[in-house]
């Protein structure tokens, strides 16, 4: 004969455990809930200090198809690898305005320019300009240039450009322009100037 | 594996010694190397999977894991079963794993691959030839017996065979064809000039060689589903074709002189054939061009508006993507490279701008070749002046019409990887209206425009040379 405490103290272990399990399952559900692209839009770097320098902007251009050179004058620090990050938040902050020729997703920034290899600079994308870029051949083609000609136009020395987002290789900026290759610098050069001269 | 694969579907011939096993499929045919391992012929059971879908492999020990689309696999080294979507499969000789790389038995393709790819498999091992599915290519002979007399090949589905010839003897090649027997393999004909046709199959080629007792030449016509052999001071294409015929050398003014008693270089035909990609497709959307209309829809419309017009020219041309596929860059490219096309044209849409912007390969920084083994990310590089003349083509054909297009280059895949003149389209929409690049009127201009394009650079490519030697093939040339 099984004591009557048991059978009830079993009982509650038992509806306890299913409760602790549709528990389980609901907040399962609300951690699925939250989209999976959320951005972090929160600053990843304090602003810089140092002397401010003229420095010229490769802008695109979305009507005209084609970059401009656009100069401006920004704090540049001494260290190289930190001035080619500053200089392409630059470039990101000239798109981001309300009247950007060129516009690029809120949030959208540069985690890191790592100048690796003689020659060959690394740019680190954070995911919001990935995710959230406008996609076709050209607007993507637009943007990976005027990264791409601004760092090579200001920082001397590179010939070659790697992209990455969130620090991991990605097939394309948003469908089409290729990312899992490196860049030419020689070759965009000649690009812009060839998008300039249509 | 994927620089690997294209130089074996690019240089397929490779050594006489060397063992070959050719695949044909629906989705792509190629060739891959045989590896003898104590007495028995192995092949990597990776390289045949990956035209198939997405595929890769994990080594665990002596374990091997294999997934191919939603189907697992595991092979354990040194064992004759495998475990195949939970089941045992037998393959007939020790499972091999050499540096991570997983080698089956040849003769347990016929019990492993229907696992894999739920369809047929007919293998025949001896010949090394793999069918998967119905892709069989089949053909009758005639002999025409008019003065001089012609025998008349007719096949099931276009072929581009090597053609070459030996005193006494043509004889033509079938690497990536399909190409089976229908009937005896010993044709004896009642013709003094073309005595006998006798059919082989050996190390993944199948071979047709004709007997004669002049110099002999062939002609393709019908769309490349008919091969003419005749004496080689008359000959004329086959009658009662429906199209004009596509080699170079059926032409009237000059024909090659393929003599019997001049046995190398042989002057071998180049069939004008263009793969039109419509990219995106599946789960690629491409862009969302508005509410309802989505790239990938967009740009499936107007590639077969394309091959529509580009038939009605004489152009054989086939749909990379001709359903809601989702296909890779390297999918496509291993399948345009695979078909040895003349010219590769990416279709794209853009909601942005007005018209059409051209594009030829931007090609990547650093992409030496090694030896033999072309890199994969610049495949293009030899064929990039090809692609400039074709996007020169196209471009004259749209200004004639007045759309406007804009030509630049771009890295934009599989472009780089293409082994052909490769050229991307995006088609922009005529004013502001985005819903107009649906529509048929639109889509079938433009389409009408780009079929003239090409046909012009096919006559502009036929006038100055109607042959391209054998003797030194170019790495997307017939072989």
């Amino acid at each position: 004969m099984i004591p009557r405490q048991l059978i009830f103290a079993v009982a509650v272990l038992l509806i306890g455990a299913l409760a602790l399990f549709v528990y389980a399952l609901r907040m399962r559900g609300r951690v699925a809930q939250v989209p999976a692209t959320a951005e972090d839009l929160r600053p990843v770097a304090p602003p810089v200090a140092g002397a401010t320098e003229r420095v010229a902007l490769f802008i695109a251009w979305d009507d005209a198809g084609a970059l401009h050179p656009q100069s401006a004058t920004i704090p540049l620090p001494a260290n190289r690898q930190q001035r080619a990050e500053e200089l392409l938040r630059a470039l990101l902050r000239a798109y981001q305005d309300k009247n950007s020729p060129h516009p690029i997703p809120p949030g959208s920034d540069i985690r890191s320019v790592y100048l690796v290899d003689p020659g060959l600079a690394v740019i680190d994308l954070n995911a919001a300009f990935a995710n959230g870029h406008r996609s076709g051949v050209l607007e993507e083609e637009l943007t990976v240039t005027s990264l791409i000609q601004t760092l090579a136009a200001n920082v001397p020395g590179i010939l070659k450009v790697k992209i990455l987002v969130d620090g991991k290789d990605r097939d394309t900026l948003a469908g089409h322009a290729d990312l899992s290759t490196t860049y030419d610098v020689g070759a965009v050069n000649q690009l812009v100037t060839q998008m300039q001269s249509q | 594996m994927l620089a690997l694969l294209v130089v074996f579907t690019t240089l397929p011939a490779g050594s006489a010694d060397e063992k070959h096993l050719s695949v044909y499929s629906a989705a792509a045919n190629y060739s891959l190397p045989i590896a003898d391992r104590e007495g028995r012929e192995y092949i990597g059971l990776l390289e045949i999977l990956e035209p198939f879908g997405n595929v890769s492999a994990k080594t665990d020990g002596r374990r091997w894991r294999i997934r191919f689309g939603g189907i697992e696999a595991e092979f354990i080294q040194g064992r004759d079963r495998a475990k195949i979507r939970g089941r045992d499969v037998a393959l007939f000789g020790a499972f091999l794993l050499e540096s991570n790389h997983g080698l089956v038995p040849l003769v347990s393709l016929s019990s492993v691959l229907p696992r894999f790819l739920a369809t047929p498999v007919s293998f025949n091992e001896a010949s090394r030839r793999l069918f998967v599915g119905n892709v069989a290519n089949h053909y009758t002979v005639e002999l025409n017996p008019t003065n001089p007399s012609r025998l008349v090949f007719n096949f099931s589905a276009p072929v581009n065979p090597t053609i070459a010839t030996e005193p006494g003897r043509l004889y033509m090649i079938f690497r990536r064809e399909p190409v089976v027997l229908s009937g005896t393999p010993n044709l004896r004909f009642n013709d003094p000039a073309m005595p006998s046709a006798t059919y082989s199959e050996s190390n993944g080629q199948a071979e047709i060689d004709v007997r004669g007792t002049v110099p002999l030449i062939a002609s393709f016509s019908n769309e490349g589903r008919t091969i003419t052999i005749a004496p080689v001071q008359q000959a004329q294409p086959a009658p009662a074709t429906s199209q004009a015929p596509l080699m170079p050398t059926t032409t009237p003014t000059a024909p090659p002189p393929v003599l019997s008693t001049a046995p190398a270089p042989t002057p071998v035909a180049r069939h004008f054939f263009a793969v039109i990609d419509a990219s995106h497709g599946g789960q690629d959307r491409g862009v969302a061009l508005s509410d309802t209309l989505q790239e990938k829809d967009v740009v499936l419309g107007f590639a077969r508006q394309l091959r529509q017009e580009l038939q009605k020219r004489g152009i054989s041309a086939l749909v990379l993507r001709d359903s809601d596929a989702t296909l890779t860059a390297d999918q496509r490219a291993i399948f345009a490279n695979t078909v040895h096309p003349v010219i590769y044209v990416a279709l794209h849409a853009a909601s942005d701008g007005h018209g059409v912007r051209l594009y030829t390969s931007l090609l990547p920084a650093a992409t030496d070749n090694n030896g033999p083994f072309i890199s994969w990310d610049a495949a293009q590089a030899a064929f990039l002046a090809s692609s400039q003349s074709a996007l020169g083509a196209l471009a004259a054909a749209l200004r004639q019409q007045q759309i406007p297009v804009r030509t630049l280059s771009a890295q934009l895949r599989p472009l780089n990887n293409v082994t052909a003149a490769a050229v991307a389209v995006e088609v922009a929409p005529p004013g502001t209206n985005v819903a107009e690049l649906a529509s048929p009127a639109y889509q079938q201009t433009l389409a009408s425009t780009l079929a003239n394009g090409i046909a012009a650079l096919r006559d502009r490519q036929a006038a100055p040379q109607s042959t391209v030697p054998q003797s030194s093939p170019q790495p997307g040339a017939p072989q």
